[in-house]
């Protein structure tokens, strides 16, 4: 049966409205997969002609685990006061989405991982240059809430009944990290989440939705007071190492080798240890 | 479903019997338009030339693929059902009814469409998390927590999918002509009665077809199921979310997770190919 409207001006308003809605069914629904966190793609860097360390210039593009977002930003605006000229870009993320995406061509200079698990994929691709260097270490802590309410001072303390704990996946460096400590400590805990990196995991007990979560110290450092740390000896056991290395198709390679001698400098080494981490 | 003849339900249609395109295309129309097929089917082949097919069998048939493809079937059916009987009325009362603040009330209806999904997560905690405006209540007087539960990620996925789901049933309501209702209730049928007697059966197809679309989106969720629910394999882990993780540790068995994604969103434009490709 048909359906058209006998009434005077409606049919095109309905009509303009149907086709966008239709419109917008189609669009949508089509690509009806969403991603989660925007895969940063990094911008072209125009690359810089000086040959000598002085006249550096253009962009450098820096993927570096989420857990230095603090520390590398300040870096950066120091690298950028130093050589003007140069624009310091970076992409934060889990190391393992990171090492993915330089293996498959992203165009980035420098690649600071979270282990040398993830720095080692990069390295097996043949994409790094030279053998990446260790330029912190990191231990792991309980981020729980402001004040401690639920009293935790062990590792242990998170497998009570009743306590919901999240944990960062096994396939991110934080994760193996956890998973390493409660082996060493023998204990089976099973956390409500597995997040995708170590600060998804640190929200979670930001937003209270979680008790506690196993995160880095520096984490719980960056939070700033919003929850709290337990520091645990286990952590002793899974210190993570973080590795950084310049990259083969690196656009601008010297103002990578700079960027890195800066995070290796004493002054770095300063900013990187009032994050919270550890020298390596 | 089999499209019913000549009923409109949201979209606009494509005549049968277009005008003849072969009396010369433009050049600056073909070529674009064949750049933009391009763009569209090219990522799909890729999927489907570089996947894994000798390993194929032993990837899907693993134990936590098929967890996920399961957990991913039961709560998209649940999240459409949940859709249903909450949005046909809405889409009634939207098209049907008169009342002030019609037109406000219809765009925060469909504001989930266009909201990112992971903007839709963030405000699902803070509304129904267990620290939120109505999920603190819940939690005290029912001790019932969604975030970190199967129940959660039904809710995420309800949120983003109705909205679909009314647009298509309004559209399909506002094109069927009220005067059958109007014939019922002079008939003495009680509105409501009128409601499920008359118009539903009328607007069945449309229904319908937005119950699939509903659905689809439900399965491809990600950003919102991942911020509200979690990441726990079993619980909350559906197949956007263990594509993503996969694509960290093991990319062919990501690309194995997404082509079962992709044979299902066929399967779903197949079944809706009569609405899409009207031929009256």
């Amino acid at each position: 049966m048909t359906t058209r409207s006998v009434t005077g001006s409606r049919p095109r308003v309905r009509w303009t409205y149907r086709a966008v809605g239709g419109f917008a069914l189609a669009v949508v629904a089509l690509t009806a997969c969403s991603s989660g966190d925007s895969d940063d793609s990094s911008k072209k860097s125009s690359s810089g002609s000086g040959s000598s360390s002085e006249n550096l210039s253009g962009t450098v593009t820096v993927f570096a685990a989420a857990s230095l977002k603090e520390s590398f930003t300040a870096l950066g605006k120091t690298f950028e006061k130093e050589h003007p000229g140069t624009k310091v870009s970076f992409n934060f993320g889990g190391s393992d989405a990171l090492a993915a995406s330089i293996t498959s061509g992203a165009p980035a200079d420098v690649f600071a991982a979270a282990s040398p698990k993830t720095m080692k994929t990069v390295t097996d691709a043949k994409d790094a240059k030279g053998t990446p260097a260790t330029f912190v270490r990191n231990q792991l802590e309980i981020a729980t809430l402001q004040g401690n309410p639920k009293k935790i001072k062990t590792l242990k303390d998170l497998t009570r009944s009743g306590l919901k704990v999240a944990l960062c996946a096994k396939e991110v460096p934080c994760g193996s990290a956890a998973q390493k400590a409660l082996t060493a400590a023998k204990l089976k805990l099973t956390p409500v989440s597995y997040e995708q990196d170590v600060k998804g995991a640190l929200t979670k007990v930001q937003l209270k939705e979680v008790d506690a979560s196993v995160v880095y110290k520096t984490d719980v450092k960056a939070a700033g007071g919003k929850v709290a740390g337990v520091e645990f000896p286990e952590s002793k056991q899974a210190i993570n190492d973080y590795p950084i290395a310049p990259l083969k198709n690196a656009p601008n390679a010297e103002a990578a080798t700079a960027f890195i001698d800066l995070v290796k400098s004493a002054q770095g080494q300063k900013v990187l240890g009032q994050a919270g981490f550890l020298k390596p | 479903m089999s499209g019913s003849k000549g009923r409109r339900w949201g979209t606009p249609r494509l005549r049968a019997g277009t005008p003849r395109l072969r009396a010369g295309v433009p050049l600056p129309l073909l070529l674009p338009a064949l750049a933009g097929l391009v763009f569209l089917v090219l990522p799909l082949v890729a999927l489907l030339v570089r996947a894994p097919w000798r390993s194929l069998p032993d990837q899907l048939t693993s134990v936590a693929v098929w967890q996920a493809l399961r957990l991913s079937l039961i709560t998209a059916t649940a999240a459409t059902a949940v859709a249903l009987v909450l949005g046909v009325p809405l889409a009634w009362l939207l098209a049907r009814a008169r009342f002030p603040g019609r037109r406000l009330l219809r765009a925060l209806v469909t504001l989930p469409l266009v909201l990112p999904p992971v903007v839709g997560g963030v405000a699902l905690l803070l509304a129904l998390g267990r620290n939120g405006i109505v999920g603190r209540w819940l939690d005290s007087a029912f001790g019932v927590t969604l975030p970190f539960t199967t129940a959660g990620v039904v809710v995420a996925e309800a949120f983003v999918a109705m909205p679909f789901l009314v647009i298509s049933v309004e559209g399909t309501l506002r094109a069927a002509d009220p005067r059958y209702e109007e014939a019922a209730t002079t008939l003495g049928a009680s509105r409501f009665t009128a409601f499920r007697r008359v118009t539903l059966p009328m607007v069945a197809p449309g229904v319908a077809a937005g119950a699939v679309l509903a659905w689809a989106r439900a399965l491809g969720e990600f950003g919102a199921t991942i911020t509200f629910a979690g990441n726990f394999p079993g619980r909350t882990q559906t197949m956007p979310l263990s594509v993503y993780l996969a694509l960290q540790s093991d990319p062919a068995a990501a690309i194995a997770l997404s082509l079962v994604l992709l044979a299902v969103s066929i399967a779903v434009l197949a079944g809706l190919r009569d609405r899409w490709m009207a031929a009256s």
